[in-house]
């Protein structure tokens, strides 16, 4: 077995509906905060045009939004940033319209809706808005999709000794393929992850491989309601220790048979 | 610009596409220059296109232990695995690495959205049929999450997906998780296939030609598309010195429009430098690059212009989707496999469809095949959100 990778984060991003940033999550998770009754159901990141912002789907919002607050908080330009986005099923509603404008009138297939359904819209629409012109990826590993992201994102982040920005988001389905799609709410969270300790160092992860291990369970009513709510909420015991409430080794699914196990020091 | 990398050995490598199943078939077709598309008989309703069609898959059920994986995308992906006897060398690197130490990397574009496609047409009381309430094959992860299964592989296992540049992108990921100790060995590779969502919005895009695609020709009217599916087996080289070689890969993005390349080709040219980097090697040592070459009138306009300024025509170019047809997120692996069958046979593949060439790329294109020692070799994927992959190749050492 290898030596653990270790990764700095620098910088983390959450939405959800109660809970629109990372600061508001944690403080649920520590009891100093109560969810936001009232916010809009959609984010609306600055990032993007407002043209823009109608005409994209939620998850690439959601993604988007969750996005900028990591590397705000981070301090970095997010053009320096190579970007890794996964989410289990992508946007679940512009796939429902493709195939339901396919079984009743193909030629009507709208070209925006058609461009907007490519797994990594969201990162295209991300690079395109803070004109990043490093490397960015997408992918899904269906319900391990987070444990496979944060894997292949710190081992960008090591075998190219520079900083990386994860994305994990879902939403829900709609129509007939809604029902194969476990997310039942929209979800969002993101992290930079940097190969060595710098100012915006907020804590230290070290991952390694943990072969049939048993997944940990988040421990908040609330986490543990996210991650049966959502997909890319998976991430949630790592999110608690992160929030310094969990446990400091978190083990996540990361493959068929394969844990990641992280172990966290909360640096500041 | 990146360090330098140690290369991996490719030790098994195969394909398949509407040219045939196996290397022997793509070698044969494209040394007669034969292509393999033909007028669209696939989509319910019509269209009027050419396709890359594999025949057969509609009478090829997946094997009973994987009967719940079943989709047109993944009887493409079995067929592909066991072309050349690839599925063996895959259980023989599982032996000798052990199961949790080989990687499953793939790409695609659209999975089995095929089988999601067909269970609309077949609606019961509002809900997929029963037969289509797999809740796996409606996900992307079907490719990787399939493969992984019949071979009862535990290591990392990602399906891929940024478009047309998927499984290329999946070479990257290997090394540097082979370079991290995270694998030992990965299985990497695309698949797509042809369903109707992918030709009718790109016919929306008007990007879809009304005859054979033409790459690179003054006349080109868009893409034709395709399905295929290729495979690759990346280890160290100490195992096989001899094999052919990943030396380099580049990645990037145009940050400029989601279906529009940038039209400096800003995006593309950074991922050829950062595979060049990484390889170690300067233009002029690029034999040959494959280029993406869809037909579209404006990939085809940037990319030519881009070879233009970085390779002196001593650097033979063409694209080979006037053969299999642009085969979407497979089409990184299936260039790649032709990149590979192309150093392994000293032979350039001729860039069938093209007449009249762009002018600005008359004197790099092999319109023809030509037959010569090549050493180092590209391939160029470039997809929609501006997602850009480059990967270098070389023969292996001489013993």
């Amino acid at each position: 077995m290898s030596a653990p990778l270790t990764v700095f984060v620098e910088g983390l991003g959450l939405w959800t509906p109660g809970l629109p940033d990372w600061e508001r999550f944690a403080g649920v998770l520590r009891g100093d905060g109560a969810p936001l009754a009232d916010m809009p159901a959609r984010p609306a990141p600055a990032c993007l045009a407002s043209g823009e912002r109608r005409r994209v789907p939620a998850s690439v919002l959601i993604a988007i939004e969750a996005a900028a607050q990591a590397v705000g908080m981070s301090g970095r330009d997010p053009a320096t940033l190579p970007s890794l986005f996964v989410s289990a099923h992508g946007d679940g509603p512009v796939l429902d319209y493709l195939c339901e404008v396919q079984a009743r009138a193909p030629a009507e297939t709208s070209p925006t809706r058609f461009h907007n359904s490519v797994h990594n819209a969201a990162a295209g629409y991300w690079t395109i808005a803070t004109d990043c012109h490093e490397s960015s990826c997408a992918g899904s590993a269906l319900d391990c999709s987070f444990a496979a992201g944060l894997l292949e994102a710190a081992s960008q982040v090591l075998a190219e000794a520079r900083p990386v920005l994860l994305v994990a988001f879902d939403v829900a389905g709609t129509g007939p393929l809604g029902e194969t799609i476990s997310s039942k709410l929209p979800f969002a969270c993101a992290l930079v992850l940097a190969p060595a300790p710098s100012a915006a160092t907020r804590a230290r992860l070290g991952l390694s491989l943990a072969p049939g291990a048993q997944c940990t369970e988040a421990r908040h009513p609330r986490a543990a309601e996210l991650a049966a709510g959502n997909v890319a909420a998976r991430a949630a015991p790592l999110l608690e220790s992160l929030a310094g409430r969990g446990a400091a080794d978190a083990t996540l699914a990361a493959a068929e048979g394969l844990g990641l196990t992280i172990h966290t020091e909360i640096v500041a | 610009m990146p360090a330098a990398i140690a290369p991996l050995a490719v030790t098994d490598y195969t394909l398949i596409s509407a040219l045939g199943t196996g290397r022997a078939a793509h070698q044969e077709a494209v040394q007669a220059q034969r292509g393999g598309l033909r007028a669209n008989d696939f989509s319910k309703s019509p269209l009027d296109c050419w396709i890359g069609r594999v025949d057969g898959l509609e009478d090829q059920p997946l094997p009973e232990p994987w009967l719940s994986w079943d989709s047109r995308n993944n009887r493409l992906a079995w067929r592909g695995l066991q072309a050349d006897g690839f599925e063996h060398s895959v259980r023989e690197a599982a032996g000798r690495h052990g199961a949790g130490r080989v990687a499953v990397l793939l790409g695609t574009s659209t999975g089995s959205i095929g089988a999601s496609e067909d269970g609309y047409r077949d609606l019961r009381d509002g809900r997929l049929p029963p037969s289509a309430r797999r809740a796996h094959i409606h996900s992307l992860h079907s490719l990787a999450g399939f493969v992984a299964a019949a071979f009862d592989l535990h290591g990392p296992c990602l399906t891929v997906s940024t478009a047309c540049s998927s499984s290329a992108k999946v070479f990257a990921m290997a090394e540097r998780m082979l370079r991290l100790g995270l694998a030992d060995a990965a299985l990497v590779g695309g698949v797509d296939t042809l369903c109707q969502s992918v030709l009718f919005g790109f016919n929306a895009l008007e990007l879809v030609s009304p005859q054979p695609c033409r790459p690179f020709d003054r006349a080109r009217r868009g893409i034709s598309i395709g399905e295929a599916a290729a495979f690759a087996l990346l280890e160290r080289t100490g195992r096989a010195p001899q094999a052919p070689r990943l030396v380099g890969y580049g990645e990037s993005s145009d940050a400029w429009h989601m279906s529009t390349p940038h039209p400096e080709g800003l995006g593309a040219q950074r991922a050829l430098d950062d595979a060049l980097a990484r390889a170690g090697v300067s233009p002029e040592a690029v034999d040959y690059v494959n280029l993406h070459g869809t037909a579209t009138i404006k990939n085809d306009e940037v990319e030519a212009a881009l070879v233009a300024r970085r390779f002196s025509p001593r650097t033979r170019v063409s694209s080979t989707k006037g053969y299999t047809g642009h085969t979407l997120g497979a089409a990184g692996a299936v260039e790649a496999a032709l990149v590979l069958l192309a150093l392994e046979q000293g032979r350039v593949p001729g860039n069938l469809g093209c007449d009249e060439p762009e002018p600005v790329l008359a004197e790099h294109l092999a319109r023809q095949g030509e037959a010569r020692p090549l050493r180092l070799a590209l391939s160029n994927s470039f997809g929609f959100g501006g997602n850009n992959a480059c990967l270098a190749f070389a023969t292996g050492s001489v013993a």
